[in-house]
């Protein structure tokens, strides 16, 4: 079985300002939604309490928020969780009040209207907590970006880094977008998808490039458009196999994983698609703006186990 | 030509051998138990399990066995139905001096414990429980300290005659004494430089004023901070045991910041109840002059009062409290030089020390009790047995008081600021003694700043899904993989297989905390270890389409598809590694399993699904084709 015979090299590079303008707009969009919805945080990053209740029977909403609103409970959003008869309380930060106390008041009030009711779970994050948590994944995403620019540095040119950073970053901020779009709730599990995949993409962008740099040693008659159509074509079929079986992990984790994981695949599916868009079809157009030539690539000193792309 | 020297098929054998024992703990579940651990005053021995054996066989309760280890007795049972009422049963027999927890203990075989086999360690998302996060207040406490401080200098001020206006605490922090004038001045400097060695001190000028500033060193922040810390986890470790948790963790995080994990804990409220309880010391006298006995039959002498001591006596104490443990800065277990005995010797504060020392010159030759106290708060509850609520709602609570005499000794001559407890037993005696006076000490506030409490249905549930995501994934990709590559796609999901194999053995052997997201990252690195084997697999494609000989295209394939595969697993290693840095909790699990994933892929795609290709067709001299799927077609040879 196979899926790609392809004999001829694909001309992307004609079509490089036609990828790189979709990329544009995307990104605009995403940074626009970002910036009107904004994130929907998570209970890890706004600090607040949320609990998960399970009824016997499919849940009394109104009937739950009547409960708590005579605990002086006003902005509180109640919804189902999966199924019917799972509830969702989410409740906001309240000066004074400690978690302790919350969370075991609602739970006194909700048995008292329905003895059935069970806790599934609870998660209090404090306020000095949540913005820590904030800032630790501020500074997480910084550092995997510098540590991949680096490597690329180190392993290709600058050129490469800067290339693979930009086309992996605009992944980021269109997962972000996605997110604000349809107001997901961006969790802790979720942002560690994302830098998962910012890691997990950057690599199809070394392997494009490490055919770009083996074609610049190899092809010498051909020129840099060629190169690029060249090591694209014939890294595009493992590219999508790979991708395709990674993919397959997280519809896995999609269908199968329950509320918990559903973001986190959800995320982890967005980063796959684009990924395999953004750093062969963007990444490569701009290593050739950045005017990547042979001179660029010719001193490296190592050879013999620099290729292996089917 | 392509086959290993034999050490490399024996080195990837026996990794394999290896990493399928340690993983298989994993396969023999859990078994509900009731697990006997002693508190304090109590043993737990062979006499008592016997004791325990014959009421579960009264009660009709069956069991399949019931052994001591090193934490005490472990009972055994079928189901956790009969596994409560054996709790309850035992509970109600042994009464409070033991801790009876009802635990889900692994099943694993015994030749597997012997080489120290064990399943992987589940969070507490996946076994259900309570996490807490807790924070002390460190100002609560150096503003304690600071206030102690000038009681200090106003009273080695006095004792040394030096002429001061006054002394007091700033509301920033930090205090200041103000001096007539110079040479006063210079005069106290000297005795509180000389009396106070934890104290900075500066002079400072100010409109007339002769006033020296004093702030706390460095150092001594930090032993404040540290000793605050140490006093929470003590007294939340003596609180943990009432809870009947199996395997409660008490840790220090960072400075000032305590994580208590209670797996298996459901009644959350009754957890919290225990842990925010505050703990105080009251000092009183002993009541020599009546009787204990009479006391005990008929009624109680005026002015005292009748408490327990720990081993369960009575004692007749004075009713007037001396001084209480607000008073206490510190104690510490150690040893009288001479006589080499183990002794606590115990600091107070200023208006302590005063105290001290008027009251035991009074009584030289008496006894002194110290009294350890609970504040405990349970929720009122009505005829009924339901929680009463207040006009709002909210349920009311009663508070108990629960005391107990931890030493009574007798004094010796007049004590002050530091005196010592001696004739104790042994050094494990003085040490808790002195656990129990820091924990009664003033005590620094605690608050929690995280909770996340799951239940056990739903940590069920997680397991369940969490497999089903990593075996859904596998079977897609193995089918996937068998289609697309024949034999060859059948060695990579061999060496797939292989892989999480290792991946649990790892995580099993290094007891890391598995969480919900790390077996997201399971199913994640099945996922992404594949894609080294499509690499090689293509490769091996590709030179066969070339026209090299199959022996040639599998060496070549498996050469040159390493550096790449390499490279694809750096970055995402890179992402790993800085999510454990920056992670906390179940992000960090993620982490762990993300980089140990990487790592056991790099192995089990390149040398095992090697060896398996080696072996199979390494040593074929006329091999004229490879099962590896179409490779018929011809690449064109041009481009551009």
């Amino acid at each position: 079985m196979e899926f790609f015979k392809i004999r001829k090299d694909i001309p992307f590079m004609r079509y490089a300002l036609v990828f790189n303008v979709i990329s544009v707009i995307t990104f605009v969009l995403a940074v626009f939604f970002l910036t009107v919805k904004g994130l929907n945080f998570g209970v890890d990053f706004t600090g607040g309490t949320v609990m998960e209740l399970s009824y016997s029977q499919p849940a009394d909403v109104p009937k739950i928020r009547d409960s708590l609103a005579k605990l002086g409970l006003q902005e509180v959003a109640v919804q189902n969780f999966g199924t019917a008869r799972d509830v969702l309380i989410r409740l906001p930060l309240k000066a004074g009040v400690s978690s302790a106390e919350l969370s075991e008041n609602v739970m006194t009030a909700l048995r008292l209207a329905d003895p059935t009711v069970e806790l599934r779970r609870v998660e209090f994050v404090g306020p000095q907590v949540g913005s820590e948590l904030v800032e630790n994944g501020a500074l997480a995403l910084f550092f995997v970006c510098i540590g991949i620019v680096f490597y690329l540095w180190f392993r290709f040119e600058w050129k490469f880094g800067v290339a693979a950073i930009i086309a992996n970053m605009h992944d980021v901020v269109i997962i972000l977008g996605c997110f604000a779009l349809f107001q997901w709730e961006f969790s802790l599990p979720v942002l560690a998808a994302v830098l998962a995949i910012l890691g997990y993409s950057v690599n199809e962008s070394v392997v494009v490039f490490d055919r770009i740099r083996e074609n610049f040693r190899k092809l010498r008659k051909s020129n840099t458009v060629q190169i690029i159509n060249n090591a694209i074509t014939r890294t595009i079929s493992r590219t999508i196999i790979t991708h395709g079986s990674t993919q397959m992990a997280v519809l896995a984790m999609l269908f199968f994983g329950g509320e918990a994981l559903h973001y986190f695949a959800l995320a982890l599916t967005i980063g796959i698609l684009f990924g395999i868009y953004s750093s062969v079809l963007v990444a490569s157009p701009i290593v050739m703006w950045l005017g990547v030539s042979r001179e660029d690539l010719m001193p490296t000193k190592k050879d013999t186990l620099e290729d292996g792309r089917p | 030509m392509n086959r290993y020297p034999l050490w490399k098929y024996l080195l990837v054998f026996v990794v394999v051998v290896v990493g399928f024992v340690y993983a298989l703990p994993n396969l023999y579940g859990e078994y509900p138990a009731v697990q006997i651990s002693p508190t304090r005053t109590t043993k737990v021995d062979q006499s008592l399990l016997t004791l325990v054996e014959e009421q579960l066989k009264q009660a009709n309760l069956a069991y399949t066995s019931a052994a001591l280890d090193e934490q005490g007795a472990r009972i055994r049972f079928t189901d956790t139905e009969t596994q409560i009422h054996a709790r309850d049963l035992i509970q109600k027999a042994l009464g409070d001096n033991y801790v009876v927890a009802l635990n889900l203990l692994p099943a694993t075989p015994a030749w597997l414990a012997a080489i120290n086999a064990k399943p992987m360690y589940l969070g507490l998302d996946l076994r259900g429980g309570v996490h807490f996060l807790m924070q002390v207040d460190t100002a609560a406490v150096l503003k304690k300290a600071e206030e102690n401080y000038t009681d200090d200098m106003r009273r080695v001020l006095r004792e040394k005659k030096v002429q001061y206006l006054t002394v007091s605490r700033l509301e920033r922090g930090g205090i200041e004494i103000r001096f007539r004038d110079q040479a006063e001045r210079e005069k106290g400097l000297e005795v509180v430089r000389k009396e106070l060695p934890d104290l900075d001190f500066i002079e400072i000028e100010r409109s007339g004023d002769f006033i020296i500033g004093a702030n706390m060193k460095p150092s001594a922040v930090m032993d404040k901070g540290r000793f605050a810390l140490e006093q929470n986890i003590t007294s939340l470790q003596n609180r943990v045991n009432e809870l009947g948790v199996a395997e409660p963790i008490i840790q220090q995080q960072g400075q000032d910041r305590i994580v208590v994990q209670l797996p298996g804990v459901q009644d959350t409220a009754k957890a919290k109840e225990i842990l925010g309880r505050t703990a105080t010391l009251e000092i009183m006298l002993v009541d020599e002059e009546h009787d204990v006995a009479g006391a005990l039959t008929g009624p109680v002498p005026a002015g005292s009062k009748l408490y327990k001591m720990r081993d369960g006596r009575p004692i007749l104490l004075k009713n007037r409290l001396i001084y209480s443990g607000d008073n206490i800065i510190d104690s510490a277990p150690g040893f009288e030089s001479q006589t080499n005995t183990p002794i606590v010797s115990i600091t107070l504060d200023a208006r302590g020390a005063a105290i001290n020392q008027r009251v035991t010159c009074e009584n030289v030759g008496k006894r002194m009790a110290v009294i350890y106290i609970e504040i405990k708060s349970d929720p009122r509850l009505d005829a009924q047995g339901k929680p009463m609520l207040d006009a709002s709602g909210r349920p009311l609570r009663v508070s108990k008081r629960v005391e107990e005499v931890i030493t009574a000794p007798v004094i010796r001559s007049q004590l002050g600021k530091r005196f010592q407890i001696e004739g104790l037993d042994s050094v494990q005696e003085a040490n808790e003694l002195s656990l129990l006076l820091r924990a009664g000490a003033f005590a620094a506030p605690v608050e929690i700043i995280e909770e996340r409490t799951v239940g056990p249905s739903l940590g069920a549930d997680n397991i369940a899904k969490g497999y089903k995501s990593i075996w859904a994934g596998f079977a897609m990709i193995a089918v996937f993989m068998i289609i697309y590559y024949v034999v060859f796609g059948f060695i990579s999901v061999a060496a797939l297989a292989v892989n999480v194999v290792l991946l649990v053995a790892l995580l099993s052997m290094m007891q890391a905390t598995l969480t919900l997201p790390g077996m997201a990252a399971i199913a994640l690195t099945v996922g992404m270890a594949i894609d080294a084997n499509v690499l090689i697999n293509e490769r091996i494609r590709e030179e066969l389409r070339n026209g090299n000989t199959p022996q040639a295209s599998i060496y070549a394939g498996y050469d040159r598809a390493f550096g790449t595969i390499l490279d694809s697993n750096v970055t995402t290693l890179i992402a790993g590694l800085v999510l454990f840095g920056f992670g906390s909790g179940a992000v960090r699990g993620f982490a762990v399993v993300l980089c140990l994933g990487i790592l056991t892929s790099m192995f089990s795609a390149v040398l095992v699904s090697r060896a398996m290709v080696n072996l199979m067709y390494g040593s074929r001299r006329k091999l004229e084709k490879l099962p590896i799927g179409n490779t018929a077609w011809k690449e064109a040879a041009g481009h551009g």
